[in-house]
Parts: C-alpha cells; sequence; structure tokens
C-alpha cells in the first residue's frame, strides 16, 4: 500500500502551483501511489560508485562567448508581449506580488 | 497522377521535373484532408488559404528556374509542440490554446529552405505526455486502419497523417517512445535520432535530456532524407553536436558483415503479445536472409528503464513546466486574487490530468528528503542502463525488438489506469534513456489488420544502420491504410 497521504499530494500541488479540488486530491493519491510503488524497484539496483547521468550528449558542455547574437534574430518587445494575457505599456502585468501594509 | 500515393522522393522528382505543379499536389492533399481528416482527427490545424500560397510561391520560384530544393513541393505535417512562426502551435492544451510562437523552430526553417510546404499541425497527447493520444485536450485521433482503435502517442496525430496518406512525410518528437510506438501502431516508418543529432530549438521542452524530433514516413528513403534535412549542428541549442550525421540515403537489402542482436530479456516478456513476436522475428529472419548474423543478447538493467523514465522525465517535466504561468502566454485565470492565486488557478485551469500528475510526480521526487532516494538514484541506473546497450554495441550491429508489446489497443481502453499506459512503451524508453538512436518500420499485420512494427536500436550516431537494416526488412511499406 502506498505511503502517499492526502497531505502529501496537498504539499505537492502547492509546490507545482496547482489549485486542486478534493476529488482530484483523492484521485491524484490512488494513481501517484501506484506509480511510486512501481518506481521503488529502482532501490534493489546496485548503484555503488557510479556516477549519474546528467548529460546525454556525449561531447559534454559547449560554451559562448556572453554576448549579443545575430541581430535579424531578435525579436521586438511588441512580438515578446503578442501572447501576453494581460499586459501594460511594453510590459507583462501581474496582481501585486508584495501585500501593502 | 494520385499525389497521395507518391514517396517524397517521387514527388519531389517529378515537382522538380515540372510533370505536376505544386499548387495540384497541394490541392489533392488538402482535398483528401477535407474529405476524411474528420474521422481521423490527425491534424489540429490546416491552413487551406497559406498551403495553398506557399505552394503558388514555390511554382514561381520554379518557373524562375529554381528547383533546388531538396523537398521541394513536398508536403509535410509538423507536430503542435514545434513552433512555426505566427501559427498556432498548442501542444494540444488548453494552456497554448491560442499561442502563436513569434519564431520557428529549427527543424522547421531547415523545411522551408530545402522547398518543404508544411501542410498543417498535428494533433498529440497534451505536451506530448501520453502514448495514445487520448490525452489531446483538442481533439481525438483514430487509427486509420481501424477508428476503434488509438494511434498511439504522443505523435498520434503525425503517424496517424502519414498512414492515412495526408502527407509523405511528417515531424514527430520522441521523449520516451513517442515516435516509434505511434509509427507502430499506424503502421509507417518512424525514427528516433541520436540524442543531440537534431536541433531541439523551438520544439516546446518535455524532458530536455530525452526529447529528440524525428520524421515519420512511409518509405525508409523517405524518412533518412527528412532527417538528413533535419539534423545537423545549431548554436540554438547547446546540445546539438557539431557533426552532421552521416546518411546514404539510399539503401540496397544487403547485410552481410552485419551482426543483429535480440536481447533476451525483451523477447521473454509476459505482456508480449505472440503475433507480435511472431512478426519481429520473421523480420529478423529477412535481416538473416539478407546476410546478417543473428545472436542473442542480454540487456539485464532493462526491466528498470519505465520505473528510471518515469522519475527522470517528470523530474525535467516539472521544471520546464514551470514556465506555464499565466503572466507571459498561454491561460490565465479570471480576477486573481493574489500572484499565487494567479499561477495556481491558471496552471489548474489549463493543464489536463496527465501533465498535472506528471508534474506533481516530478516534484515530489525531487523534493526534500526524496531527491536522493528518487531522483539521483534514477539517475544512476540511467547509467547503469547506458552501459548495458553499451556493451550489446560491442557485440552487435544492431538490436532488434518489438516497438510495442501489442499492437494499437481499443480508444478508452487504458484512459484510466496510468501505469498501464506507461508500460506500453517498455521497449522504446531504454533509447531515450541512453542517448542511442532507435526506428520502428512496419513489419506486418496482426490477425486483426493492424499493424506491428520492428524496432532497431543502434549504437550513438550509427543512425544511418538503422535505415539499413529497415531497408532489408522491406522498405517499410505497408501501404496507406485506406
Amino acid at each position: 500500500m502506498s505511503k502517499i497521504t492526502t497531505e502529501d499530494v496537498e504539499k505537492i500541488a502547492l509546490l507545482s502551483r496547482l489549485k486542486l479540488s478534493e476529488q482530484e486530491v483523492e484521485m491524484f493519491r490512488g494513481q501517484l501511489g501506484d506509480i511510486i510503488d512501481y518506481i521503488e524497484m529502482l532501490s534493489e539496483v546496485d548503484i555503488e560508485g557510479v556516477e549519474p547521468f546528467i548529460n546525454a550528449a556525449s561531447e559534454g558542455n559547449v560554451f559562448r562567448n556572453d554576448d549579443r547574437r545575430v541581430e535579424s534574430e531578435d525579436i521586438t518587445t511588441e512580438q515578446a508581449l503578442q501572447n501576453a494575457p494581460q499586459k501594460d505599456d511594453g510590459f507583462f502585468k501581474v496582481p501585486a506580488t508584495i501585500a501593502s501594509n | 497522377m494520385k499525389v497521395y500515393e507518391l514517396s517524397a522522393v517521387a514527388l519531389r522528382e517529378k515537382v522538380a521535373a515540372g510533370e505536376i505543379k505544386v499548387r495540384e499536389v497541394v490541392d489533392q492533399l488538402l482535398a483528401r484532408i477535407d474529405e476524411f481528416d474528420g474521422e481521423i482527427g490527425a491534424f489540429v490545424s490546416v491552413d487551406h488559404a497559406a498551403v495553398r500560397s506557399r505552394a503558388d510561391s514555390i511554382d514561381a520560384q520554379i518557373a524562375a528556374g529554381n528547383s533546388s530544393g531538396r523537398l521541394l513541393g513536398v508536403p509535410v505535417a509538423v507536430k503542435d509542440n514545434i513552433c512555426v512562426e505566427d501559427v498556432t502551435t498548442t501542444c494540444s492544451s488548453r494552456m497554448l490554446e491560442t499561442f502563436r510562437p513569434p519564431y520557428s523552430a529549427h527543424v522547421v526553417k531547415k523545411l522551408l529552405a530545402e522547398g518543404a510546404v508544411i501542410i498543417g499541425k498535428t494533433n498529440l497527447d497534451e505536451f506530448a505526455m501520453g502514448s495514445s493520444t487520448e490525452n489531446s485536450a483538442l481533439q481525438q485521433t483514430r487509427n486509420p486502419w481501424n477508428k476503434e482503435y488509438v494511434p498511439g502517442g504522443s505523435s498520434g496525430g503525425s503517424a496517424a497523417a502519414v498512414a492515412a496518406g495526408f502527407v509523405p512525410l511528417a515531424l514527430g518528437s520522441d521523449t520516451g517512445g513517442s515516435i516509434r510506438q505511434p509509427a507502430s501502431y499506424c503502421g509507417v516508418v518512424g525514427m528516433k535520432p541520436t540524442y543531440g543529432a537534431v536541433s531541439r530549438y523551438g520544439l516546446v521542452a518535455f524532458g530536455s535530456s530525452l526529447d529528440q524530433i524525428g520524421p515519420f514516413a512511409r518509405t525508409v528513403e523517405d524518412a533518412a532524407l527528412l532527417l538528413d534535412v533535419i539534423s545537423g549542428a545549431d548554436d540554438h541549442d547547446s546540445t546539438s553536436c557539431a557533426d552532421k550525421l552521416p546518411l546514404s540515403l539510399e539503401y540496397t537489402a544487403d547485410m552481410s558483415g552485419l551482426s543483429i542482436g535480440l536481447p533476451a530479456e525483451y523477447f521473454n516478456t509476459a505482456g508480449l503479445a505472440a503475433e507480435v513476436k511472431d512478426l519481429v522475428i520473421a523480420a529478423v529472419d529477412n535481416l538473416k536472409a539478407a546476410g546478417a548474423v543473428v545472436k542473442e543478447v542480454h540487456l539485464p538493467m532493462v526491466k528498470y528503464a519505465v520505473g528510471t523514465y518515469y522519475i527522470i522525465a517528470t523530474a525535467e517535466a516539472s521544471s520546464n513546466l514551470a514556465r506555464f504561468d499565466g503572466v507571459h502566454y498561454g491561460h490565465r485565470c479570471e480576477k486573481p486574487e493574489d500572484i499565487i492565486d494567479l499561477f495556481s488557478r491558471s496552471r489548474e485551469e489549463g493543464f489536463g490530468d496527465e501533465v498535472k500528475r506528471r508534474i506533481m510526480l516530478g516534484n515530489y521526487v525531487l523534493s526534500a528528503g526524496y531527491y536522493d532516494a528518487y531522483y539521483n538514484r534514477a539517475l544512476k541506473v540511467r547509467r547503469r542502463i547506458a552501459e548495458d546497450f553499451a556493451q550489446a554495441f560491442e557485440e552487435v550491429d544492431i538490436i532488434a525488438a518489438p516497438a510495442a508489446p501489442t499492437t494499437a489497443f481499443k480508444i478508452g481502453e487504458k484512459a484510466s489506469d496510468p501505469l498501464a499506459m506507461y508500460l506500453s512503451d517498455i521497449y522504446t524508453i531504454s533509447a531515450n534513456l541512453a542517448g542511442i538512436p532507435g526506428l520502428c518500420v512496419p513489419c506486418g499485420k496482426d490477425s486483426q489488420g493492424l499493424p506491428v512494427g520492428l524496432q532497431l536500436l543502434s549504437g550513438n550516431f550509427k543512425d544511418d544502420l538503422l535505415f539499413k537494416a529497415a531497408y532489408a526488412v522491406n522498405n517499410g511499406n505497408v501501404g496507406i491504410a485506406f
């Protein structure tokens, strides 16, 4: 039986910035529990001395100079904002992020 | 001339030779899409006027004496998680229903530079998360061979579009099998290149260390041609490799000097359908008849592949999908109380269940107290899986396996059991973890008339070997679905 509790799901949902309904919390508790039970099988693998596999590209990190790229590929402010749900005077618009006192 | 029956190579030749106008090519295919895509649901958007105007401009270019494009006048479908400038790119999600990217993906620029016509954007499981395309928030895609069945996923729209003869070529993306598994279910050639062979710039990110864009086609040469066009270095993707893949583009059914490995672990799986196993073995016999040496190999760690994948892919997804916040683009909730409410309700309303499940699983395995037990352990198991393959490729050139344990399943059959759905990818996931190339080529149909796919795997940057072997199987063609 899964170790995942309702509180666990609520905590992960908060970390994930998802406002779940009560029914969703219950559904995901069961489903995530099944999946986590399944992935527990990895605990039987011997990983002593094994380096984590981080970069699938065999050539390692690629660096470039910290400068502007091809000017013709720049996008304009209008383009950058063309999909913004709310904008104002060249800025993305959001609710107040710091409470006033 | 029936355009829908032609391969991309044949079509390009006829266009370049002036035997057919590009306008005629697209008119015929648009008519076929209009007639049949209502039932198949492969495309989420087709802009008829834009397609015709593109065709006319290529015709004008040919009339002016320039007919050099390697995909001149060839229609290509593009999975709707790949950006095309100013064309809605939805990822089949409510979150991005109206999103118009201000730039095109690297692969799209390559297609256009070679004279291709992008005919439309294809359906997928939301954000490429799924194995049946049932997770699309926009529409159902049906398998062209039998409309009661799923096309596979997540690139189900692209696979179905090629199988239905709507286009000779399509682009998909493959994070855990999302090209190869739908190719298997729809009876087309589908290929995931070596990680880094194709730029991911402009592909909406899911699992960045696993994602690769790759081709769908009805023939092996067509798939190789499309890969040749889209592969190569791109300085917008630091994981794209400097060296271009060496591809022959023309193949013969000669496997002499090559060895094929059959992993015992892949053929002794409880869930492997007998008919699938028999057809895959028969295809391997074709390779043997063409001169290949066949032997057994072992991949003892692959039984951990699905578990490893669902830790790493979800961890990467939880980070990649953090950008959908209701601020910069995408869905925004009404009347947010504060910034956290804005994020949390926009995401709750914009994402479907599978996407939420994976974001939460990813945040769980990355969270304090679980990071070492899950994520870090999975990265180490991933290395052991990659080492299994490296060792096998010391012994053989190519590994042959089923692409999926069964043929396509019925719509709705696995929709309420996420874990059962995940297990339909057991044969494809390892290649993404190891970074190696994998190709699915049709090798027959089961007694219900549903296609079966043979999967071929090779070492890093040996992608061309896969096309060579696939050609030797049957040149890929089980025909058009209807």
